[in-house]
């Protein structure tokens, strides 16, 4: 096909009275089909983050860690209510609120693994600026991610409850209290789904390198934890009760442990049973709602320059 | 055949790698949180020798050793594969062993000096030495961390998730199956490190599960057999690209 407007030939650019700098008409069409618009976007963001998320629509290799975490997350549960119903138990061995707080390893490997994935690929191949050019704006991007992550979290940490739920009500112990404990359980699970997602986020938000990013999420919450265990316990030993439930305002894993055990009927896991009562306990709730807030805040800052 | 053990110009490439810009500040971190919490214990509970056997062991050497050897060991060549720029170092003329033995040099070196220093220096703050108590947990922290930055090195080469891989053997295989199976606590390096300790500080004042001459041994042979076979991979390396 011929183009409209061609030079001459031989001297091309060189001959006065030619057009040199015409647009040549080669046949573009405007798209004219249907605009699905920012909310769409949005959608579609989030669900293919949560997909992300587990590996699906992801090659194989990458669905391997979020499914044996997924499992192993789930398994101890299955064994509880299997052991349960066999022998015909009047309660669960162990309170829904617990639950998550036993297997907070493997809940720290999930975020350590899946929150670089979801926001530090974007950062490394710069596909961040792509996004932007759409008609998503930064708080889309920055409510998808999070709310997206946050969902995964939370759909890791609540089957297992449903898991034990399900089968308490299978060994017919009592449905009433059973239910109060699952939903106490699942309040709990969704504000550490929320608290661990912004964290997670945000420190994987600082690195384009997907290494070093599982490396600092999963030491700002063993390490955390590590610390204000160990001087709880020698708090516990030496007899200085009275500061173990404030320094379990440091961690993470303790915020939400201290916060069920104040608001939501929780036995604490703190050394020594010292867990925070209702005014401690509503200085955690607020230091928890800070730390969300404040995430948010870290990671709308973060992409406020779109590029790196 | 033989290479030349230690390459320079890799070596320089490796330690940018690893402390530079914001890489360093999480390694900076760990110590100073340990420091910060010895000085913090000392004030609230005075020198005594259980408080210092609970943070050293139970913190320094059991938490902040393997999470600084996941990131030393795999950090000194995991980045490199992962973004495709190790190709720039394999096309030179440096034979692959020397490449490897160069990053575990750097590796050693930087876990050693972020882990077993504070460690030390952890020691004398809680209770200035008594039992010799500092210098074992150091002790045990400087061949731990030898162990760990081989063994993640070797990760590096092996898997791309080589960081979570570590992490899972850190965390869940010598913490938490640690605790309740006592036979994996034969293979586990922080045991084969406390070891050591056992020897160096007063009688009965650190406990080990494994005895040493199986831990001195296992801590000769792994890193060794670790570091060979990282170099054989890195012969036979194909870069793949993200998934």
């Amino acid at each position: 096909m011929r183009p409209d407007t061609t030079t001459t030939p031989g001297a091309p650019g060189t001959t006065p009275g030619t057009a040199q700098d015409v647009i040549h008409n080669i046949g573009y069409r405007t798209y004219d089909g249907p605009r699905l618009g920012r909310a769409y976007a949005r959608r579609s963001l989030f669900s293919q983050s949560l997909r992300g998320a587990y590996g699906l629509g992801r090659s194989a290799r990458s669905k391997v860690l979020p499914m044996i975490l997924f499992g192993v997350m789930c398994l101890p549960a299955a064994i509880i209510v299997a052991v349960a119903v066999t022998v015909k138990m009047k309660q669960l061995p162990m309170e829904y609120t617990r639950y998550a707080i036993y297997l907070q390893a493997v809940i720290g490997l999930y975020l350590a693994a899946q929150a670089p994935q979801s926001v530090s690929r974007d950062l490394r191949f710069r596909t961040v600026p792509l996004y932007f050019s759409r008609p998503v704006e930064r708080i889309d991007y920055v409510l998808a991610k999070f709310a997206a992550l946050a969902s995964a979290l939370f759909v890791l940490t609540a089957t297992p409850l449903l898991v034990l739920y399900v089968g308490a009500l299978l060994a017919k112990m009592d449905a009433g209290a059973q239910t109060e404990g699952f939903a106490q359980g699942l309040v709990s699970v969704a504000l550490l789904s929320v608290l661990f997602a912004g964290i997670g986020l945000v420190i994987a938000a600082l690195t384009p390198r997907r290494g070093f990013g599982v490396a600092a999420v999963i030491a700002v919450f063993t390490i955390s934890y590590g610390a204000v265990s160990t001087v709880q316990g020698i708090a516990l030993g030496t007899g200085h009760t009275g500061v173990i439930p404030w320094l379990g305002l440091f961690s993470p894993v303790t915020l939400i442990d201290g916060v069920q055990t104040a608001f939501l009927d929780a036995t604490t896991a703190f050394p020594g049973g010292e867990g925070p009562g209702a005014a401690t306990g509503a200085v955690y709730l607020l230091v928890v709602l800070a730390v969300i807030a404040g995430s948010y805040w870290a990671l709308m800052r973060r992409y406020r320059k779109a590029g790196l | 055949m033989s290479y030349a053990i230690y390459h320079p110009t890799v070596a320089r490439l490796t330690y940018r790698g690893l402390l530079g810009r914001r890489r360093a500040a999480i390694l900076f971190a760990l110590p100073a949180l340990l420091l910060v919490l010895c000085v913090a214990v000392r004030m609230l509970t005075g020198a005594d020798d259980d408080t210092a056997r609970t943070v050293l062991g139970g913190f320094a050497v059991a938490t902040m050793v393997p999470l600084i050897g996941v990131i030393a060991g795999t950090g000194a060549i995991g980045p490199e594969i992962d973004d495709g720029s190790v190709v720039y170092l394999l096309s030179k003329p440096v034979p692959r062993p020397t490449v490897i033995v160069t990053k575990l040099l750097v590796a050693i070196g930087v876990s050693v000096t972020f882990s077993a220093l504070p460690t030390l220096m952890a020691g004398f703050l809680l209770n200035g030495n008594s039992q010799n108590l500092a210098v074992a947990y150091a002790l045990a922290a400087a061949v731990a961390s030898v162990a760990y930055s081989a063994v993640f090195l070797l990760l590096g080469t092996v898997t791309r998730h080589a960081v979570i891989a570590g992490l899972v053997y850190a965390l869940v295989w010598e913490s938490l199956l640690g605790g309740l199976i006592s036979g994996a606590r034969t293979l586990s390096v922080k045991e084969w490190a406390l070891a050591v300790a056992e020897r160096t500080a007063a009688d009965g004042a650190v406990s080990a599960q494994v005895g040493l001459p199986l831990a001195v041994t296992l801590l000769v042979v792994v890193p060794a057999a670790a570091t060979w076979y990282a170099a054989r991979r890195l012969r036979a390396l194909t870069v793949a690209g993200e998934e």
